[in-house]
């Protein structure tokens, strides 16, 4: 029984980050239509950072604030200097950002050299929790809540604000929002950094999960493509399902079928991908 | 490509001189830079097929390229096949490879297709990492080399070698150029510029599409049993995503579209990496960088460029030029336009 | 305007790498070349960084001359991919005309560099790779290695664990690949023949990015675990174990990669107590050591790990080689024999000498994670003097068993 129970609370919590991990893609999907390969290299951006002010200043939170607002301008440059020239070009697009996504893997190694590193949860989250005969970290109830959280954010902010309402007119129809008076360059920009901050935002939280090492934005990139694929580019819902679908299925995987371990992730990808093309919940 | 016939002949008799006659008199080193050069020129040449001709950007390219070298490597290894029939069954790993993977991928268009064969291309490189009893895992699959092709031509040299690959890649390049010029790879280029309009003159374009499909993989896996017998040795490390976004690079670097393009484009990242790393250790710093550049200001990569300046009209595209007339589309098919009443 | 200067920037590379080939290397009086393979860029590069550094240690105090011949080290960088090692051994040797080969890092590396070095006929040092067939069943005569047998240090750790301490029932967990295996299975073999038992093995991926899945699958009815990983994953599964509440009421031991110092400065609390054994410790009291490692230390501002001190003894080796043959290097067998015959006694591990299967006959020192002046080290708790890859094992009978993998020696029934 303790056996499930852990199994379970592991899956959500390794579910929760990969939501984190994600959202950021699919988000700048589903609003762009750009298949964002600098991903990987957002998160490890955003880990580094982290790792740097934490020693620095000792404060996560700072830590945070500092990713979000170093990935959101980077995300602009990069929207707004170099992707916006292809507009509805997204071939021309994605390889942009896997030439950026070279850049930016060397660019860290160069920065902070080839160590691998740990960044500690903050002290209070260090604890571990006793439920019953199950022991759990205290951090990866932290990732949970906050997943659950920026989930809720995301979708309070596209379906009932008039933010939202803007952002979702001008992925529709780029034309008519412009004609309605939407200034639509800056917006696009403006959500493309925010996805790029939420990427970096996930590489904060992911930091003392996964660590913090050369080669962690390739190791991420695979199961962010993994999410979206299974739960559809582009769909709140999709990200949501998806992130909890692979790590549930993944963690049950390796310990039922160690051999498969890898296959575990790829073969729902597969069955679901033959069924539906975009995904469970994706928008064509 | 369409030339005038002189000059095309010029540039052909330049190039196999070159290729022929270069490892005589320069240093063993070349001769192997060259050997990798042609090896992913193939592949990225089959790649070119798909993407510069018919408009499909696969991302897991690699996993035709690997999964051959790998076919072939178990053969010899732990079937004890003999070399050059271990090829053939490498070549057809691959392509079967392709053809099962091709009914899944093909169904999707632009972005998702993209994310399809990036998928596919993961599964296969999570398959040959875990199957640690056939493919030896981490490890790798040692002990191809020599290859003897059994008829008194020892293969033991670079050199050797070297002729051997440039004789297969030759024969390859020029059978995927004559599929390209052919009536089939006009349609491909159709359905690339617009495929609802091709659909309406009656092609059947998933066809085409699958079967280009399964010839570039086909042809990606000959340029892996290649590399497999120049190597002596295979890894998972040949078929993860960062050897399938290389090959993207190369395709986009040496021109899409243009074929012969992709070759000149591996050699430049195969001399470059080898050059650049010499003197610094920021390679990958400066691959992006580059490729960045071309991309924002020179997207028909350089043998587009080259085209382009010598005033020819450039064939293959990263940016959809305006859709393509229905006149002219068809007078490449040999239909005289005013015939069909349409 | 940019535009043509991207297609200038690329003609003119490929000018300049077309040059760069042809041009006839200069000629004079001809120093000692030693190819270096490592990666020195990628995810591996901090390891190979400290091969660099040890290895490049040793020619420094020696002013890059031996018997009285300049040495010039080449280094390249392989990424720690296969692939790369060929190509670049092939670049060490055909154009820059190397003597010898020292590296690679990576064992598939290794394996790969094997038939390549074989072929060539190139005298090759391998001061880290640890796969046990190169020295046993898949041995060369141009391979000589410097380091260790991935089974080497465990198989006398399966016999110490029983006689130190009161764990009889032990769980495994490491890499499912060679490494891990070979580790495992030497620790195995000699812990079960000692009265021990593994009761349980557990094989994660490399780069796995949880190993909750399988800390959950740990039984309860055991005394210990063992645990072989290394670098960024070494340091996640000592957090993770800690977090789980594992580190609280099950001690952990395991192989010497999972608290080297290539990572210890990053650790915490979590890995105080583990005892691990391998040939070498940054904490080991000798005077060579000591004097190794504050020369390292001083020189590139961290401690030696156990891939600084095998280059530096590999240099050391090397050395010795080319002073019985007073540097003619040119007659490779003959160096080969010489490098094979050399004896250290004043390694800053300890004595050094080989084998009949040209792999180190060494001491294995039993080391636990300590805290000293707030620093944490591998304090040396015992020491096996003269341990070979075979420990205490006939030779031949040794090979006649299948290398040690996921399934062998199998678990009892």
């Amino acid at each position: 029984m303790e056996f499930w129970l852990g199994q379970m609370l592991n899956g959500l919590s390794f579910g929760a980050l990969l939501f984190l991990l994600a959202s950021g893609l699919s988000l700048i999907f589903g609003l762009m239509r750009i298949v964002n390969i600098a991903h990987g290299s957002y998160y490890l951006l955003g880990a580094y950072i982290a790792l740097s002010v934490v020693r620095s200043t000792r404060s996560f939170t700072l830590a945070i604030l500092t990713a979000l607002a170093v990935l959101a301008s980077i995300g602009v440059l990069m929207q707004r200097f170099f992707l916006a020239r292809f507009y509805r070009q997204e071939q021309a697009q994605v390889l942009l950002t896997m030439g950026f996504s070279f850049a930016f893997a060397d660019l860290a190694l160069w920065l902070w050299g080839g160590d691998p590193q740990r960044l500690a949860a903050p002290a209070r989250l260090a604890r571990s929790v006793a439920l019953g005969p199950v022991v759990f970290p205290a951090y990866r109830f932290t990732v949970i809540l906050v997943g659950a959280v920026v989930a809720l954010v995301l979708w309070l902010v596209m379906e009932r604000t008039r933010l939202g309402a803007i952002v979702r007119a001008a992925v529709d129809d780029q034309e008519m929002a412009r004609g309605l008076g939407v200034n639509v360059g800056p917006l696009l920009t403006g959500m493309f950094a925010f996805g790029a901050a939420l990427a970096g935002f996930g590489g904060v939280m992911g930091a003392p999960f996964l660590g913090v090492y050369p080669g962690a934005d390739s190791d991420v990139l695979p199961l962010a493509f993994a999410v979206v694929i299974i739960g559809g580019l582009g769909s709140l819902r999709g990200a949501v399902v998806g992130s909890m679908l692979v790590g549930i299925l993944d963690h049950f995987g390796k310990a039922l079928f160690p051999e498969l371990s890898y296959f575990t992730l790829f073969v729902p990808m597969a069955i679901i991908l033959a069924i539906r093309p975009t995904g469970l919940f994706g928008r064509g | 490509m369409r030339m005038r016939r002189p000059l095309r002949l010029l540039f052909l008799l330049l190039g196999g001189a070159a290729l022929l006659l270069l490892p005589q008199f320069l240093p063993v080193y070349f001769t192997h830079l060259l050997i990798l050069t042609l090896v992913y020129g193939l592949a990225a040449m089959s790649l070119d097929l798909l993407l510069g001709y018919t408009g499909l950007t696969s991302f897991g390219h690699a996993a035709y390229f690997g999964t051959a070298a790998y076919t072939m490597g178990v053969a010899i290894v732990r079937l004890h096949v003999r070399p050059l029939p271990a090829m053939g069954v490498g070549v057809l790993g691959a392509a079967v490879l392709a053809a099962l993977f091709g009914l899944l991928a093909i169904r999707a268009t632009a972005v998702y297709f993209l994310i399809i064969t990036l998928a596919l291309g993961m599964g296969m490189w999570g398959l040959a990492y875990r199957w640690v009893s056939v493919t030896g895992g981490d490890n790798g699959l040692p002990g191809i080399l020599p290859v003897d092709l059994g008829f008194g031509w020892p293969l033991r040299d670079a050199v050797a070698l070297y002729y051997f690959i440039l004789t297969a890649c030759a024969v390859a390049a020029f059978l995927l150029y004559r599929l390209t010029v052919s009536p089939f790879g006009l349609a491909l280029r159709g359905i690339r510029e617009s495929e609802g309009r091709m659909r309406m003159l009656g092609f059947n374009t998933w066809l085409h599409k699958y079967v280009a499909f399964v010839v570039a993989g086909g042809t990606a896996g000959l340029a892996g049993t290649l590399y497999a017998a120049y190597n002596g040795f295979v890894s998972p490390t040949d078929l993860h995503i960062t050897g399938s976004a290389e090959q993207v690079l190369v395709v986009i670097l040496g021109g899409s579209g243009t074929l012969f393009g992709s070759m000149i484009g591996a050699g430049l990242v195969v001399f470059l990496r080898n050059l650049i790393s010499a003197y610094t250790q920021r390679w990958l710093l400066i691959l992006g960088i580059v490729f960045i550049a071309t991309v924002m200001y020179a997207p028909e990569g350089v043998l587009g460029k080259a085209l382009a300046l010598a005033g020819r009209r450039f064939s293959g595209r990263l940016v959809p030029a305006a859709p393509a007339r229905r006149e002219d589309v068809l007078g490449e098919l040999g239909v005289d336009a005013r015939e069909e009443g349409a | 305007m940019t535009r043509r200067l991207a297609v200038l920037a690329v003609a003119g590379a490929v000018l300049v790498t077309g040059v760069g080939i042809t041009a006839p290397a200069a000629s004079q009086a001809r120093p000692i070349r030693i190819g270096f393979i490592v990666p020195t860029t990628g995810v591996f590069a901090a390891n190979g960084r400290d091969m660099v550094n040890g290895f490049t240690l040793f020619w420094e105090q020696r002013n890059f001359t031996v018997a009285g011949r300049r040495v010039e080290i080449i280094v390249e960088d392989d990424v720690g991919a296969p692939a790369n090692t060929l190509t670049k051994a092939r670049k060490l040797v055909e154009q820059d005309r190397v003597d010898m080969l020292v590296g690679p890092l990576t064992a598939n590396s290794g394996l790969a560099l094997r038939d390549f070095v074989h072929e060539a006929k190139v005298p090759t040092l391998f001061p880290i790779v640890s796969a046990d067939d190169i020295t046993q069943r898949r041995r060369t005569p141009y391979i000589v290695r410097v380091g260790w047998t991935s089974s080497q240090p465990n198989q006398p750790f399966g016999e110490w664990i029983t006689k130190n301490t009161s764990y009889r029932r032990v769980a495994t967990i490491g890499y499912d690949f060679a490494f891990g295996h070979e580790n495992v299975g030497g620790f195995q073999r000699t812990f079960e023949e000692s009265g021990g038992r593994i009761v349980q093995k557990l094989w994660p991926p490399i780069g796995a990015p949880d190993y909750g899945p399988y800390l959950a699958q740990l039984r309860r009815d055991i005394d210990a675990v063992y645990a072989i990983f290394s670098g960024a994953d070494a340091l996640r599964f000592l957090s993770q174990y800690q977090e789980f509440g594992l580190k609280a009421r099950l001690p952990l031991i395991g192989g010497g990669t999972l608290t080297d110092e290539h990572i210890l400065p990053q650790m915490g609390n979590e890995a105080l107590d583990i005892v691990t054994p391998l040939h070498y410790s940054a904490a080991l009291s000798t005077s060579e050591n000591r004097a190794f490692a504050s020369a390292y230390a001083k020189k590139y501002t961290r401690s030696p790990s156990y891939y600084s001190e095998n280059s530096y003894t590999g240099a050391r080796f090397v050395y010795e080689a080319l002073v019985a043959l007073r540097g003619a290097v040119e007659n490779r067998e003959a160096f080969l024999a010489a490098l094979r015959r050399v004896e250290i006694s004043d390694a800053p591990r300890g004595p050094v000498t080989l084998d009949a299967f040209a792999n180190p006959v060494q001491n294995i020192y039993i080391r636990k994670v300590e805290r000293r002046g707030g620093l944490l080290q591998n304090t040396v708790v015992f020491t096996y003097r003269g341990v070979s890859q075979f420990w205490k094992y006939d030779p031949e009978e040794f090979l006649k068993q299948p290398v040690y993998s996921r399934d062998f020696p199998p678990m009892k029934p």
